[in-house]
């Protein structure tokens, strides 16, 4: 024994504390936050904002009005940061998801009428994103049998099977190829002079068809869903107050960003389709289609392949994160890591909201037009709701502490958020009354 | 029995019959008793509410409650923080569910009536967070109670106990007015516990991590996802954050302290023991993707003409965990590295053994600067369990086990 501790006095060096076999390394518990831990939820949810139905009323905008809608950008863009500046700022001061607050502070009934309507809204999006792969395929002369369901599957495989390092770089990519408008934009030799021009001084018009696609523009460009995960994308990403300032310019980038690429868009279209009398071009795709004749088989490509990538991009983020706020809100387990066993709710939801979205693509005698008005209908109504329970839980010194709004950044909140109610509202009773002066986005019945 | 929420809303009648106002909250005083129901709120619009308590309430049934006493007898209102409102604490929030390890979210309470003495005492018997609790919610006023009732019947019932239920109260003085214990929560394991802390909002993180004793909060902090730990400990105090670090092995506390920001780490050292801190440092000087930044100081090391009864009395005589050896180290005359030899070789073998005869070959060791790739082919190619890492004399200064070279592969997938 002496020998023992004589040669080992100074190197047998033992300490009973500490317990490395409990140490392991678990897969992050959500794969939705691992990603978004990269890539900045603000620049995400910015970027999803663009999705199939957003890039059809952009293309109308462009072909019906030229480059004279143009100055809404520069107010829309502040919009849409004061409007999501809110959620990422509730997300990272009480680290907790929208759907979890209004359930908390709201009671269960509130929080159920809710999650009803994201569930609605929500599918009625995913059946545009949908349609959106349909058309934009057909372009490549690929039938929407083979399309939908390939994209489908493609999607529901993605999130399940994928292991977050792949989703994440095809996320980061997708939101690279959204740069695909910029150069159809440059293809088009667009005037640039008179586009920066009417992006800049309002030259309004008092027309009603000026007024409609103005609030369509709005109505598609603010969505209710991106709120919650916005704010769900902050809280998985564990970002707290001290990091707030990234968070403020993560939101910011990805509203000026979103903002830049509905620019493109509708300078494109504007060059070629308006230049050219085409101002009655109905969707997207139609659109590419038309761009061959006037700015050459590559443009056309590039912005149904743009089309493709916002639709397909937006169809893997809607269901996922709809299932997540409906059960997080309901009190179900969500979460990809657990197993279908663990949390058959959020697998039946997910993929539900895939099958039934992609399947009514199918459809032969789908009332496409009809779930599509319903959709934009319901988007249009949920927003004021949302954006009241947001202002509502922001304001609320218990759960936000110093963070709440301040004196002039109420004014703007609820000013914005006043405008875009009405806006909307407006929105919402011409759909009702004369659906085909909106401009709808769900002009998508066209794809056959 | 009862509900919770059949119960907040309910109108009150006093002994004479008078209708004294609605329910707008109960009370628990979980310092008198945990579960019983000891006090209502009773809203009377513009006046003061009052309060009645649990021996004043005469019969209770959804919707309707009658009190023993006329409304003169009742106590005004005045807020109480050591009672917990079911309604507010409980109702629509997250709690823990110790049995079942995991955050769920409370949909409703279910609730006895006891008959005692001619008045009515509720307690909480079960926290319903299942299917049954929400269809109520949503339908109650709209729907006959007795087809709720009926509805309720058919779907699956997921309720905890009352006795298993962890409140999750970031206010640590409200957590001990409230005389909330994590006692149960701290017997879960680590990793367990660690699952249950990542589900949570960061102040109710940071409020549960302070009820829990230092080594219990030490071994589910070391088990939180990388981010997570850093967050947490930035945000505990340099003083309590070292005796939690001080708790963990030294190269998970040097791993976690490289993670912190430069300010808070150089205040936590100074805080920690000297002895502690002295060790992380020197870890801390190793590069994170070498050996050294992969290692363990925790070794035994032992003479390589030693016994085996020896080794074995040593072992038992500084009480060292055995599920925390994988390996004995030997050291020639020189203090230089001269072998492993595994625990399960030493459980055959004989007392009067040399520890030199059972060392295992192939003698392998590595040096502290050497790059974790080449670690992993190691493993790979001797099949290891645990490798051990020499000074550039050879002397044996630590050792990797295969549950870190696990954690990092997967880490670098």
């Amino acid at each position: 024994m002496s020998e023992i501790e004589a040669n080992s006095g100074s190197l047998a060096v033992w300490k009973t504390r500490g317990q490395n076999f409990l140490r392991r390394t678990r897969m992050t518990r959500r794969r939705l936050a691992v990603f978004l831990a990269v890539v900045g939820p603000g620049l995400i949810t910015s970027n999803v904002d663009n999705d199939a139905g957003g890039i059809t009323t952009y293309t109308q905008v462009g072909a019906h009005f030229g480059y004279t809608l143009l100055w809404s950008l520069i107010p829309m863009t502040i919009a849409l940061y004061v409007s999501e500046e809110m959620c990422a700022r509730m997300g990272v001061v009480t680290g907790k998801g929208l759907s979890d607050l209004i359930r908390e502070e709201f009671g269960f009934r509130s929080t159920f009428f809710v999650m009803i309507a994201a569930l609605a809204v929500d599918l009625g999006n995913t059946v545009a994103e949908f349609a959106g792969v349909a058309a934009s395929m057909q372009i490549f002369g690929i039938s929407k049998f083979v399309s939908v369901p390939l994209a489908g599957l493609a999607v529901w495989l993605l999130v399940v099977k994928g292991s977050y390092r792949q989703v994440e770089k095809i996320f980061l990519v997708a939101c690279a190829f959204y740069l695909s408008y910029v150069v159809s934009a440059f293809l088009a030799k667009p005037d640039w002079l008179l586009a920066a021009r009417e992006t800049v001084l309002p030259t309004l018009h008092y027309n009603t068809e000026y007024l409609l696609m103005l609030t369509a523009l709005v109505g598609t460009t603010i969505a209710p869903w991106q709120f919650f995960y916005l704010q769900a994308g902050f809280v998985e990403k564990r970002v707290g107050p001290k990091q707030y300032k990234h968070a403020r310019m993560d939101v910011l980038v990805g509203s000026i960003s979103c903002m830049a690429i509905v620019f493109f868009i509708i300078v494109c279209c504007a060059a070629t389709l308006n230049k050219n009398g085409m101002t009655n071009v109905s969707d997207a795709a139609q659109a590419a289609a038309a761009l061959v004749p006037l700015a050459g088989k590559w443009a056309s490509y590039l912005f149904a392949f743009g089309l493709l990538n916002a639709s397909l991009f937006a169809a893997s983020i809607l269901p996922l994160s709809t299932a997540h706020v409906i059960c997080e809100g309901l009190g179900f387990e969500a979460g990809i890591d657990h197993k279908v066993k663990e949390a058959p709710a959020f697998y039946s939801l997910y993929t539900g909201l895939i099958v039934v979205g992609g399947g009514i693509i199918l459809l032969p005698n789908a009332p496409l037009f009809k779930i599509l008005l319903l959709s934009q209908v319901a988007n249009g109504v949920w927003l004021p709701v949302v954006l009241i329970f947001v202002l509502l839980l922001i304001n609320r010194r218990d759960l936000m502490g110093e963070h709440t709004n301040t004196w002039g950044f109420n004014l703007v909140a609820w000013a914005v958020s006043i405008i875009m109610v009405i806006l909307t509202l407006v929105f919402v009773y011409s759909l009702i009354t004369d659906p085909g002066s909106a401009g709808l986005a769900g002009a998508l019945i066209h794809s056959p | 029995m009862l509900h919770a929420t059949e119960v907040i809303g309910a109108q009150t009648f006093d002994s004479q019959g008078n209708y004294v106002g609605r329910i707008k909250e109960i009370f628990v005083e979980p310092a008198d008793q945990p579960n019983r129901v000891a006090r209502m709120l009773i809203g009377r619009g513009q006046y003061r509410p009052l309060i009645a308590r649990y021996d004043q309430i005469a019969s209770v049934v959804p919707g309707r409650i009658a009190l023993t006493t006329d409304e003169g007898a009742l106590e005004l209102y005045h807020p109480n923080e050591a009672w917990l409102a079911v309604g507010k604490d409980l109702l629509d929030q997250q709690i823990i569910d110790t049995n079942g390890r995991k955050v769920v979210r409370v949909n409703d309470i279910d609730l006895s009536d006891q008959r005692t003495n001619g008045n009515t005492e509720l307690r909480i018997t079960q926290v319903d967070v299942g299917v049954p609790g929400a269809v109520r919610r949503l339908l109650q006023g709209i729907v006959p109670p007795m087809a709720i009732r009926r509805i309720q019947e058919k779907l699956p019932p997921r309720k905890i106990l009352w006795e298993f239920v962890n409140l999750i109260e970031p206010d640590p003085l409200r957590r001990v007015k409230l005389r909330l214990s994590s006692q149960k929560l701290a017997a879960l394991h680590p990793a367990d516990i660690a699952e249950i802390l990542e589900e949570l909002s960061p102040d109710e993180r940071q409020g549960l991590i302070a009820s829990l004793d230092e080594e219990t909060a030490a071994e589910a902090i070391a088990e939180l996802d990388k981010r997570l730990q850093t967050q947490v400990v930035e945000k505990l105090d340099p003083e309590q954050a070292a005796h939690i670090i001080e708790e963990m092995s030294p190269d998970a506390a040097a791993d976690l302290i490289a993670s912190l920001e430069p300010e808070t780490s150089k205040e936590v050292l100074e805080e920690m023991e000297h002895r502690e801190a002295h060790e992380v440092e020197e870890l801390l000087k190793f590069g994170p993707d070498t050996a050294g930044g992969m290692m363990t100081t925790e070794i035994v090391v032992v003479s390589e003409d030693a016994t085996r009864g020896e080794v074995v009395d040593y072992i038992r005589f500084h009480e060292i965990p055995p599920d925390q050896i994988d390996n004995v180290v030997l050291i020639n005359k020189d203090a230089a590295m001269a072998g492993t030899v595994p625990i399960a070789r030493l459980l055959l073998s004989e007392s009067d053994q040399r520890m030199v005869e059972l060392s295992f070959e192939p003698l392998l060791s590595v040096k502290a600067d050497v790059r974790d790739q080449e670690i992993f082919e190691l493993f790979d190619k001797y099949n290891l369990r645990s490798l051990t890492v020499v000074s550039r004399e050879n002397h044996p200064i630590g050792t990797i086990t295969v549950d870190d070279v696990v954690s990092r592969m997967h880490a670098k997938m």
